[in-house]
């Protein structure tokens, strides 16, 4: 006989209505199992969208990387002694993809629940699907800070540090150094600039004595930013904070350099990277720019006796060997996939949406191997931001120093 | 005035990629009346080739003229392939082909060279210029390199034969054709030409704003904006409007209180649509008048 799932005892259920009998005694034996859409006594199934093509394709490995974390704990005998069918699928940064790539795995490949979709606006194109259809938005892959919202939308949940904790966790190192700080920013102006720049502006505050003497925002079709970087120096700013995107930060560090301008310079997490961003502004300019991390960077030569390190480069070894080594983006998929394994586990055999959530909520001291030491994942029903903690790092001219204790992006 | 000044020569330095862009787009409306929408997307492909060439160790200036030749063939190629035999089409089948142009080029770059940003070398160097922070000798060399390529398209179109039958096939194909000129062969020319322009511009704009295959996206816009500002038949037109877009949007980002920096693109666009309303060639347009 094949397995029992609560559909197929449904679908059942006028059978046995018309023949009285024997498969009513069934029920009570498999009565502590509770079962959701696409979970049978051996599988679970999940799903997820991400950019395997398009313009932000080069974050489409964060989707590889997930699938060879998956298929790590299906040879390792699995989740409670399910394997994971991890179905993902290619929206190409494009929200109305996203819409049609979710609808099928949610009305035709029925998944438990979507696993980590990427990105900041395919994720709101699926927000109110998704609550709406009560089906877990678990752990998205963007950090902008609407994902904390248990009240409003209980069915999705963020998982990295989100850019509004950031921008505080940035004014206070600012503040820090330099009590009467006048801070310029550059920020993108949509959703996720204007989360930083809120971050930013609630901590400064208006009372002074430092302040937000100038936020200047760029347009992603802009040329260059450097009319931005001018008038920010021309405003008498001492502190500047670069939360644009690789290419415009870039120019930003650049211009900086050529017109004499020399802020402390905090640097996003969204710029960081010293392949995409620092080496085309030149690693000479970029000298002495601090910026935050909580996962632990792959090119940075202090994990290499690192035992979570260690664990990672022999699972890219063997269950992703073609994928970057030096790619932080390599480090993010399996550290998002361990905390929907986790959840998964917690959830022991009553693999139903509504309990996948509580238990989403429900994560203690969690640890992840790649998470910076310290680092743990907690959440409660009314906090849905699991990783909260960085630490601030300065770039020497090769690599970034992380410096100081572990933060936390709140105000006080 | 410090401030001014930076943002004025900031200005011009942006004002010198979208003229460059400009001047592209002219030299294909001149030669077949339509706008090409794939500009942007020729030039990069452009650029990455230069960029290959010189990741394989080839000299600058080699690279810089092999470039050129390269992309002045593949634009007559493109042209004789692809929109010839669209030559009597409706608008609307040059308009997808343009499309689906941009579109397999930009996804070609994406495929061959990735969608990480490139660093590519200027060969002026990004020192200040004579120990100023106004200006560096690179955004010295754009305007110098616009300036030379617009005199060149001068003296090509007032004093050649070549040039003037390629006016004379623009402006009156019947008797263009009437008195020998080639006039197919003058439309791809005409391809030719605005690929290599395309070709130099991407090779200018790259080190500013860094190589990726959406590099030209914005500038496309903003060139086009300075084109219709210019005047979509005057190429001369075309660079001017190509500065002033460039200072406008800094004037207006600077300057202009509270809505200015973020709406600076709208207020550029705003002052098109003023001209267009006035002077509906642009400023040095010609106006076409046709017989119904």
């Amino acid at each position: 006989m094949k397995h029992l799932t609560r559909r197929r005892i449904l679908a059942a259920a006028p059978a046995v209505l018309a023949f009285g009998g024997p498969l009513l005694s069934a029920r009570p034996a498999r009565a502590a199992k509770k079962y959701g859409p696409g979970v049978t006594d051996t599988t679970i199934k999940i799903g997820n969208t991400c950019f395997y093509s398009g313009p932000a394709s080069s974050y489409g490995t964060i989707g590889r990387a997930m699938a060879a974390y998956y298929k790590m704990v299906n040879e390792q005998g699995g989740v409670n002694g399910r394997k994971i069918e991890f179905i993902s699928y290619d929206d190409a940064y494009s929200p109305p993809k996203t819409v049609e790539m979710t609808r099928k795995m949610v009305e035709e490949d029925h998944v438990l629940l979507d696993a980590g979709p990427l990105g900041t606006p395919t994720n709101s194109a699926i927000w109110h699907y998704m609550n709406q259809n009560k089906v877990p938005q678990l752990f998205v892959s963007t950090g902008a800070s609407k994902w904390d919202d248990p009240k409003g939308h209980p069915w999705t949940i963020g998982w990295q540090p989100n850019y509004h904790g950031e921008g505080i966790i940035y004014a206070n190192y600012i503040l820090k150094q330099k009590p009467d700080a006048k801070i310029g920013v550059l920020y993108q102006d949509d959703d996720f600039g204007k989360d930083y720049l809120r971050g930013i502006t609630d901590r400064v505050g208006t009372k002074g004595p430092a302040k937000v003497a100038l936020a200047a925002s760029y347009e992603t079709t802009d040329a260059t930013v450097d009319s931005q970087i001018i008038a920010i120096k021309a405003a008498g700013c001492d502190a500047f904070v670069n939360t644009a995107i690789p290419k415009f930060a870039a120019q930003a560090i650049k211009k900086a350099a050529q017109i004499e301008w020399k802020p402390i310079h905090v640097l996003s997490s969204i710029g960081q990277s010293v392949a995409v961003t620092l080496k085309p502004a030149g690693l000479e300019n970029s000298v002495g720019i601090v910026t935050d991390f909580y996962l632990k960077d792959p090119t940075d030569p202090q994990w290499k006796d690192d035992a979570g390190y260690k664990w990672w480069v022999a699972f890219m070894g063997k269950y992703y060997p073609n994928g970057d080594k030096t790619d932080v983006n390599n480090v993010y998929g399996p550290s998002n996939a361990a905390t929907v394994v986790q959840v998964l586990k917690q959830c022991g055999d009553e693999l139903t949406r509504e309990n996948v959530m509580r238990q989403a909520a429900n994560l203690h001291n969690f640890q992840v191997p790649m998470l910076l030491p310290g680092i743990t994942i907690n959440t409660t029903p009314t906090d849905f931001a699991p990783v909260k903690q960085v630490r601030m790092a300065r770039f020497s001219g090769q690599r970034w120093e992380l410096f100081g204790p572990l933060l936390t992006g709140e105000i006080g | 005035m410090q401030l001014f000044l930076q943002q004025v020569l900031a200005g011009l330095a942006n004002g010198a990629i979208y003229a460059g862009m400009a001047l592209a787009l002219v030299m294909i409306f001149l030669a077949i009346d339509h706008l090409n929408f794939a500009q942007g997307e020729m030039a990069t492909f452009s650029t990455f080739i230069a960029w290959q060439l010189l990741a394989w160790g080839c000299p600058y200036w080699i690279t810089f003229v092999l470039v050129v030749a390269i992309s002045f063939v593949g634009g007559i190629a493109i042209e004789r392939v692809l929109f010839k035999p669209l030559h009597n089409a409706d608008i609307l089948a040059n308009l997808v082909a343009f499309i689906a142009l941009f579109s397999i080029l930009n996804s070609a770059d994406g495929y061959i060279w990735d969608y990480t940003i490139k660093t590519f070398p200027t060969p002026f160097g990004s020192k200040p210029l004579f120990g100023s922070v106004l200006i560096d000798a690179h955004e010295a060399g754009m305007l110098v390199v616009t300036a030379v390529l617009l005199g060149l398209l001068y003296l090509f179109f007032s004093g050649t034969r070549l040039g003037l039958a390629m006016r004379a096939a623009a402006h009156n194909p019947v008797s263009a054709r009437l008195v020998g000129i080639r006039v197919g062969w003058m439309t791809a020319l005409g391809w030719g030409i605005a690929a290599a322009i395309g070709a130099v511009s991407g090779m200018l704009i790259a080190p500013v704003v860094f190589l990726d295959p959406n590099m030209m996206f914005g500038v496309l816009l903003y060139g086009f904006a300075g084109a219709v500002l210019g005047g979509m038949t005057s190429p001369g037109g075309a660079v001017l409007g190509g500065f002033a877009v460039g200072v406008i949007e800094n004037m207006a980002g600077t300057f202009v209180p509270y809505v200015g920096r973020d709406l600076k693109l709208t207020i550029a666009l705003l002052v098109i649509v003023a001209v267009l309303m006035v002077r509906p060639a642009g400023i040095f347009g010609r106006t076409t008048v046709s017989r119904v």
